[in-house]
């Protein structure tokens, strides 16, 4: 009886689609979000992530819709983060069918605001997403918002051991250094906040080869994110689950049919 | 016909849905008399003990509990709604200050599990005796749990365990009553046959 480590694709959707040169050969429609988490769902994913980066109020709504057609068919936990500025934008993607939802800015401009959502829905809702970048703070890590464009001089570390006291109940932990880059997880960043987070830590942004995933458990990670690899059908979510089981970390087998 | 009751807590649709599967009709509903009368009642529950059982108290939702046991009606509760069938929920909270009341059906209480970090989140297999009804063909299955808290001592006819720093109580059947402290609601096809075999002793 173990915890399982769990792998977590995460889809960026902009008005209705998952976004870049999505290549799902085998599927009716390629970059369609509901299709890619019940395809993601079947392939064994523990946990999906849609993470809407869309800007406009139209965009909004297409995610809620999404959300509603998604938790319709998927019986696995459903978390939505972007955009997300007050309780009652938590309360309606919890209405429309998430489990959680991830804040990142707007919890910098407003602390508070992570103990009023964690007050109202409980912490366990709550998932504190935190895009890091090296810099010349404590930790040598700092956070930054607008998808790592700008800079905010708040120390990673300082941020993440703040927000566990004001009640969020799990770390997204984004390195804006690795995204993309297919190199691997940030290992140091996920070292320096592990001893911090007294909550699960979830690593984001760098997954490439299969030992990348085991490495950032190794880290201290508890859950892995990724989404190019995915996406692009490098790895398969089975293959991943397979190599680290090979590697003696217990993961969930795919279901019962 | 499935009620599950709504005393305010949590995302409902995904448990309406996931009951849904089994081709029964379900309703989310706080109205006494469709709560009693259905042929299985879920009570549901996530965020904290005390705001859980304050909502239930305010929408008589212990009354319907006890009204059902009385008459030996299937009822099952989920996550918190497993906890609030305990004598004592240990998890502090401003209102009630270290400890709350709970519908008290089970003796014990719900204390904060020993582990370096929490809450409990994801997959973790479970456990269950002999002869249980609801793990019928999911017997070394993993189940999706979110929670800091749990019940540690056995109660019922059956239990079901599994172990995050300590052993706990992960499901447990007791004639009409019936508990998960995972949510199956959300732990994939099978959580989806747990249910159906909920379902089938309706």
């Amino acid at each position: 009886m173990t915890l399982s480590v769990r792998i977590i694709p995460c889809l960026d959707v902009t008005d209705g689609r998952v976004v870049k040169g999505i290549n799902f050969t085998n599927l009716v429609d390629a970059g369609d979000p509901v299709e890619m988490a019940a395809l993601y769902d079947l392939e064994g994913a523990d946990e999906l992530t849609f993470l809407d980066i869309s800007a406009s109020s139209s965009g909004r709504e297409t995610t809620l819709d999404i959300v509603r057609k998604t938790a319709e068919q998927v019986f696995i936990p459903l978390t939505v983060g972007g955009g997300i500025r007050s309780v009652g934008d938590v309360d309606q993607l919890l209405r429309a069918g998430a489990d959680k939802i991830s804040i990142n800015t707007a919890a910098i401009a407003r602390p508070e605001l992570i103990a009023e959502i964690a007050d109202k829905f409980g912490s366990q809702v709550l998932v504190l997403s935190v895009d890091a970048r090296q810099a010349n703070t404590d930790s040598g890590f700092e956070v930054t918002t607008h998808g790592g464009r700008e800079g905010t001089g708040i120390d990673a570390l300082h941020w993440v051991e703040k927000a566990c006291q004001l009640g969020v109940g799990e770390i997204l932990l984004n390195s804006m250094d690795a995204d993309g880059t297919r190199a691997g997880y940030d290992i140091g960043m996920i070292r320096a906040i592990r001893p911090v987070a007294s909550v699960p830590l979830i690593a984001s942004g760098g997954a490439g080869t299969l030992a990348d995933f085991a490495s950032a458990l190794d880290a201290g990670a508890d859950a892995l994110l990724a989404a190019s690899v995915f996406h692009f059908g490098i790895h398969r979510i089975g293959d991943v689950k397979g190599y680290l089981k090979g590697a003696g970390y217990s993961i969930r087998e795919a279901s019962i049919q | 016909m499935i009620a599950i009751l709504d005393y305010g807590s949590g995302n409902l649709r995904s448990a309406q849905r996931a009951f849904a599967t089994t081709g029964e009709v379900v309703e989310v509903t706080s109205d006494l008399a469709v709560c009693l009368e259905a042929d299985g009642l879920v009570v549901p529950g996530v965020g904290a003990f005390q705001s859980c059982m304050s909502g239930l108290l305010a929408t008589h939702g212990d009354e319907i509990i006890r009204a059902r046991l009385a008459k030996d009606r299937p009822t099952l509760g989920i996550c918190i709604g497993m906890q609030i069938l305990f004598e004592t929920g240990l998890e502090p909270s401003r209102a009630s200050g270290g400890s709350t009341a709970g519908v008290g059906i089970w003796p014990g209480s719900i204390s904060k599990l020993t582990a370096p970090i929490l809450p409990h989140m994801g997959w973790n297999t479970v456990k269950p005796d002999e002869g249980s009804m609801l793990f019928r063909g999911i017997e070394d299955q993993s189940f999706y749990f979110v929670h800091s808290y749990a019940a540690t001592e056995s109660v019922g006819s059956f239990q079901a365990w599994t172990e995050y720093g300590q052993r706990f109580l992960a499901a447990v059947e007791d004639g009409a009553l019936c508990a998960t402290q995972f949510h199956p609601e959300k732990s994939g096809a099978v959580g989806l046959r747990l249910i159906k075999n909920w379902v089938a002793t309706l």
